[in-house]
């Protein structure tokens, strides 16, 4: 257990470092979040009777939107000064690389999103503050880390890398939208029990199928 | 596997017998059935649909066996299998979806709805259409075969939660299509019929298909061989 936590906490070390001394990713994922929001307030005219049916589609859009920003810059990152093909001649399993890179994607989303949360709070009006929706939240960037990570692994090796990421990513994480906006909805709206009992286990099957099959499939994409 | 001899017999076979099975087929389907008491006519688009729906639900299936069997021994000749699968799947998933659409449009009165059913089949139908994508945006044959097997296995893997998802999400939005209907209605022994036929006759033609794709493939493979060996002798 040890052997394979401490590659992968050396690599969360290693992308918090980079992403502390440059700070671009996770000031463009804001950035983005926030310019979309006031897309989708003048496009969908958010009063205050209809913000608890559009917050929870425009949360999710924007997270998954900031999602894959997030996802595209995560191997280019590695590619760069062949960084990639260091990671893979070191003596390190390759579900420490890729658990490494989900969790720390992962850590930028979560990071991002708390940053968001109030701002959309305030923005559109709405309680912000509730376990469920932060529970959604938690679960739904894991599943979109861990489908994001394999993917972007794939699509950064391929030409017109920022084309077949959104492409592989969006089909496949449409349960996660679906059930983060079910949950988010729930407990933004009057009856929160309804979310708990159907979309959380369905967000927790999505995240332990996908913690199974992602790293395994990840040996056939990097084996070179 | 086969001898190149016996599989250009197998696929001669499959193309004559499908091709008579789909005469027999058009005569069952436009002539012998029974026209429908509500729906008239456009009912008859239903033996092309359902069988051609389930055939490319099938070649899917076949994709998700292959791409694993690709990634456990690595032979080419389950990524030739997988690749021509899916793209047959593909052209099925798109018939079955505009059949759908004619068909829907008589029965729910409307084009398109948001039903389990039909929404599986259109993620299906993009996660298959990625799978051919990314194939034709990798960087050589290796990557290629790769890459569309773990799209091959998680996109199958994904199809199951997309369709309970969108089962609960109906339950909480319930559809707005409303008419004598929205619930399938039982059919006369003699469609039922004709539509086992038609299954039978879609099978052919869907194994045909995927016969002569993958030979096709065989020998893109082995034309992109002797170019390479060309150009090294050439050099």
């Amino acid at each position: 257990m040890m052997q394979l936590l401490r590659p992968v906490l050396i690599l969360v070390r290693k992308d918090i470092l980079l992403e502390w001394r440059s700070r671009d990713l996770v000031v463009s994922m804001l950035v983005f979040s926030l310019l979309i929001v006031v897309v989708f307030n003048f496009a969908l005219n958010v009063t205050p009777q209809r913000v608890t049916v559009l917050a929870p589609g425009i949360i999710w859009v924007t997270f998954a939107f900031a999602a894959t920003l997030a996802m595209n810059r995560s191997f280019v990152r590695e590619m760069e000064q062949g960084g990639l093909a260091g990671l893979l001649l070191s003596p390190v399993s390759r579900d420490a690389i890729f658990l490494g890179k989900a969790l720390s994607s992962f850590l930028f989303m979560l990071l991002v999103e708390a940053a968001l949360l109030p701002i959309f709070g305030a923005l559109l009006n709405f309680p912000v503050l509730s376990f469920t929706l932060v529970l959604t939240i938690v679960m739904a960037t894991l599943g979109f880390a861990l489908v994001g990570t394999l993917f972007s692994a794939i699509a950064v090796q391929t030409r017109s890398r920022e084309i077949m990421l959104p492409v592989l990513f969006f089909p496949v994480i449409l349960p996660v939208i679906i059930a983060a906006v079910e949950a988010s909805s729930a407990s933004i709206g009057s009856e929160p029990g309804v979310g708990l009992n159907r979309w959380l286990p369905l967000l927790a099957i999505f995240d332990a199928l996908f913690l199974v099959i992602c790293p395994w499939v990840f040996a056939v994409v990097v084996e070179e | 596997m086969l001898g190149n001899g016996v599989r250009q017999n197998i696929t001669g076979y499959l193309v004559v017998l499908s091709g008579l099975f789909m005469l027999a087929d058009l005569y069952l389907i436009f002539v012998v059935a029974p026209t429908d008491a509500v729906l008239g006519h456009v009912q008859r688009v239903f033996y092309f649909h359902v069988p051609i729906a389930i055939m490319s639900f099938l070649a899917f299936f076949l994709v998700f066996l292959a791409s694993i069997a690709y990634v456990v021994r690595r032979d080419g000749k389950w990524d030739r299998l997988a690749h021509s699968c899916a793209e047959v799947g593909v052209v099925f998933v798109t018939v079955a979806l505009l059949t759908g659409i004619i068909w829907g449009r008589p029965l729910w009165n409307t084009w398109w709805t948001w039903e389990p059913r039909l929404t599986t089949t259109l993620i299906l139908w993009l996660i298959y259409v990625s799978y051919l994508m990314i194939r034709s945006h990798a960087s050589n044959q290796q990557q290629a075969a790769r890459y569309s097997a773990v799209v091959g296995i998680v996109g199958f893997v994904d199809v199951p939660i997309v369709y309970y998802s969108v089962v609960w999400w109906r339950s909480i939005h319930p559809s707005p299509v409303v008419g004598p209907f929205a619930q399938a209605n039982a059919l006369e022994p003699i469609m039922l019929w004709i539509l086992l036929f038609s299954m039978v006759t879609f099978l052919l033609l869907f194994a045909y298909l995927v016969a002569e794709r993958t030979a096709l493939r065989n020998s893109e493979d082995r034309l992109r061989g002797i170019r390479l060996v060309a150009r090294r002798a050439g050099r």
